[in-house]
């Protein structure tokens, strides 16, 4: 067992209901300083709700959910945490620049609101990370999908974060910009950043992951090694069936793995 | 400028400015919070306040501030709690509100409903020194609460999740807000009226946007607007007579109106370059959340084909 101050998330036995649907039934997820997890699943398996019980945006009716080896309800420390939520909720009906958005992260690590030069630097350093700081100046309303996202990633870096958690930070990101993140969290990841991220498909993060959580209909299918396309997955595995993730059919999104020959085996399922 | 000579006038213009300034600045966070209209509904509720002060022969003023703070936690009560059902109760909050106000005014000892009216329409006439002093007192809460706090109550109107993950206390916050359109409704209530508050809240900031690039900008232009037609309505009804919260309204709807036709060619030159740069990137940006999952999908298949 690792050491619960080693341990930067820690959901145990999480339950949790959205309406009267359970939406967890009983979830163990711990992310350790410094690595990269990806929570993986189909549309409907709890992979949202997962990290957002871990930040107390879902009322959680069972077990435990701590961040820094603090109960959530006495976690008080929130500029350790950076959060990119889904790409829904940013557009205001006021105008605001790109620096006025990413200068919202940074308030929990000001005293009031008040910002010093060091926060200022902080903002465009994180503009900087994600190749925007050209931006800077520009209402956020003229920007594409995927530089809209990297905005959003760099207000949760703005913070300076020991915990990243990203909620389908891929999502309706054209590729250039899917090559600009997966290469800031690469950054990030090297400074000693851990990582928690829900994920529709590994795609260009697939190197940058430690360990993947497959959900499947609220709880826990697999927890190890990314599993590598259709070769660690046996036909008759749940995994198979289960829509959304590795699907028949969209085999070929990952052609580099030689898996025709590979024995049928249970992997990391066993 | 001989109207400047009256000292019903001086005060009239004083309470003006005071509006035009206060409205806007606690507006442009009800819109950005889409809820322009929490403005309307706090002035319905405040009638119940001014109906009290009749009633009990109190400053109207006071007693409004009073209930329209009520009113409005009250709201964002339900706005947390009763979410099935909460437009129904806003609903009769609201009207509940302004039958109130109508029965303590005819109950109040030689009140009738001609009294409500300098306060549902505004009036200049009637803006008594010891009003004037309450309204300073309230407006510079306001102030104090729209500037000191801009950053936060940016933050929690732009996305209350993260808001909540960065540590802001946001129930708090969200409580502030509330209180601080009660106080600007009560504030406005002497010179635009009960009926007509919401409209200086949400009109100059709307006009604002058709200028701004940033929410400073858009901030500083709502206020400018603002206190440009608080006084021009003032001195209008100084010279014609007629109720000066009509007028400010309509001067501020004729200036959305004067700034989307200027800002309307910007707007274009704006979006053709872009357009014109980006011609693959612009479907992705204009998709609604809930279709972008099958594009990125459509791009990873023809990627590893």
């Amino acid at each position: 067992m690792e050491r619960q101050d080693d341990t930067v998330v820690s959901l145990r036995g999480v339950r949790a209901e959205l309406g009267s649907r359970p939406v967890l039934r009983g979830i163990d997820l711990a992310v350790r300083r410094g690595e990269v997890v990806a929570l993986l699943g189909a549309n409907g398996s709890g992979k949202s709700t997962a990290v957002r019980s871990a930040i107390g945006q879902v009322p959680v009716t069972a077990g435990e959910v701590a961040l820094f080896g603090t109960p959530l309800g006495r976690f008080r420390d929130w500029a350790r945490v950076g959060y990119v939520p889904q790409r829904t909720t940013t557009e205001g009906g006021v105008p605001a620049t790109v620096t006025e958005i990413v200068s919202a992260g940074r308030l929990a690590r000001t005293r009031f609101g008040l910002f010093r030069g060091a926060d200022r630097a902080a903002v465009r350093e994180a503009l900087e990370r994600v190749g925007m700081a050209d931006r800077a100046k520009d209402p956020v309303t003229a920007l594409s999908g995927g530089q809209h996202q990297r905005v959003l990633i760099a207000r949760a870096l703005a913070v300076e974060p020991e915990l990243l958690i990203m909620d389908e930070p891929m999502a309706g990101v054209d590729l250039a910009s899917q090559e600009v993140l997966a290469h800031t969290l690469r950054e990030e990841v090297g400074r000693g950043t851990a990582v928690l991220l829900v994920l529709h498909e590994l795609g260009p993060l697939e190197p940058l992951i430690d360990r993947a959580v497959v959900l499947r209909d609220g709880c826990v299918l697999h927890d190890g090694p990314p599993p590598r396309a259709s070769a660690d997955i046996p036909p008759s595995s749940p995994l198979r069936s289960s829509r959304g993730y590795p699907q028949p059919g969209h085999d070929h999104v990952h052609p580099h793995d030689a898996s025709g020959a590979a024995p049928i085996r249970t992997g990391p399922l066993s | 400028m001989d109207f400047l000579n009256y000292a019903l006038m001086q005060r009239a213009l004083l309470a003006a400015v005071l509006v035009g300034v206060t409205a806007p600045a606690i507006g442009i966070y009800l819109v950005q919070r889409r809820q322009s209209l929490m403005g309307d509904g706090i002035g319905h509720v405040a009638m119940t306040g001014v109906g009290l002060g009749f009633l009990l022969s109190a400053s109207p003023v006071w007693t409004a501030t009073a209930v329209s703070v009520a009113g409005a936690l009250l709201m964002e009560l339900i706005r947390w709690y009763g979410r099935t059902r909460g437009d129904i109760a806003l609903a009769m909050l609201f009207y509940g509100g302004m039958s109130g106000g109508v029965l303590f005014v005819n109950l109040a000892p030689g009140g009738s409903n001609a009294n409500l009216t300098s306060y549902l329409f505004g009036s200049l006439s009637t803006v008594s020194p010891s009003d004037v002093t309450a309204i300073c007192l309230l407006a510079a809460f306001v102030v104090a609460v729209t500037l000191g706090l801009r950053r936060q109550l940016f933050a929690v109107s732009q996305d209350e999740e993260f808001a909540r993950v960065t540590g802001l206390p946001v129930r708090a916050l969200n409580l502030l807000t509330a209180v601080t359109a009660a106080v600007t409704v009560t504030v406005a209530m002497r010179v635009v009226g009960l009926l007509l508050v919401s409209a200086l809240m949400v009109v100059p900031v709307a006009a604002a946007q058709q200028l701004g690039r940033s929410f400073a900008a858009t901030f500083a232009i709502a206020v400018a607007i603002g206190v440009s037609v608080t006084i021009g309505g003032t001195v209008t009804s100084y010279y014609q007579d007629v109720p000066p919260g009509a007028t400010i309204v309509l001067l501020a709807i004729a200036a959305f109106v004067a700034l989307t036709a200027l800002s309307a060619p910007p707007a274009r030159r704006r979006a053709r370059p872009a357009a014109a740069a980006r011609p693959a990137a612009a479907r992705p940006a204009a998709d609604p959340a809930g279709c972008t999952i099958p594009a990125t999908r459509g791009a990873a298949e023809e990627a590893g084909a």
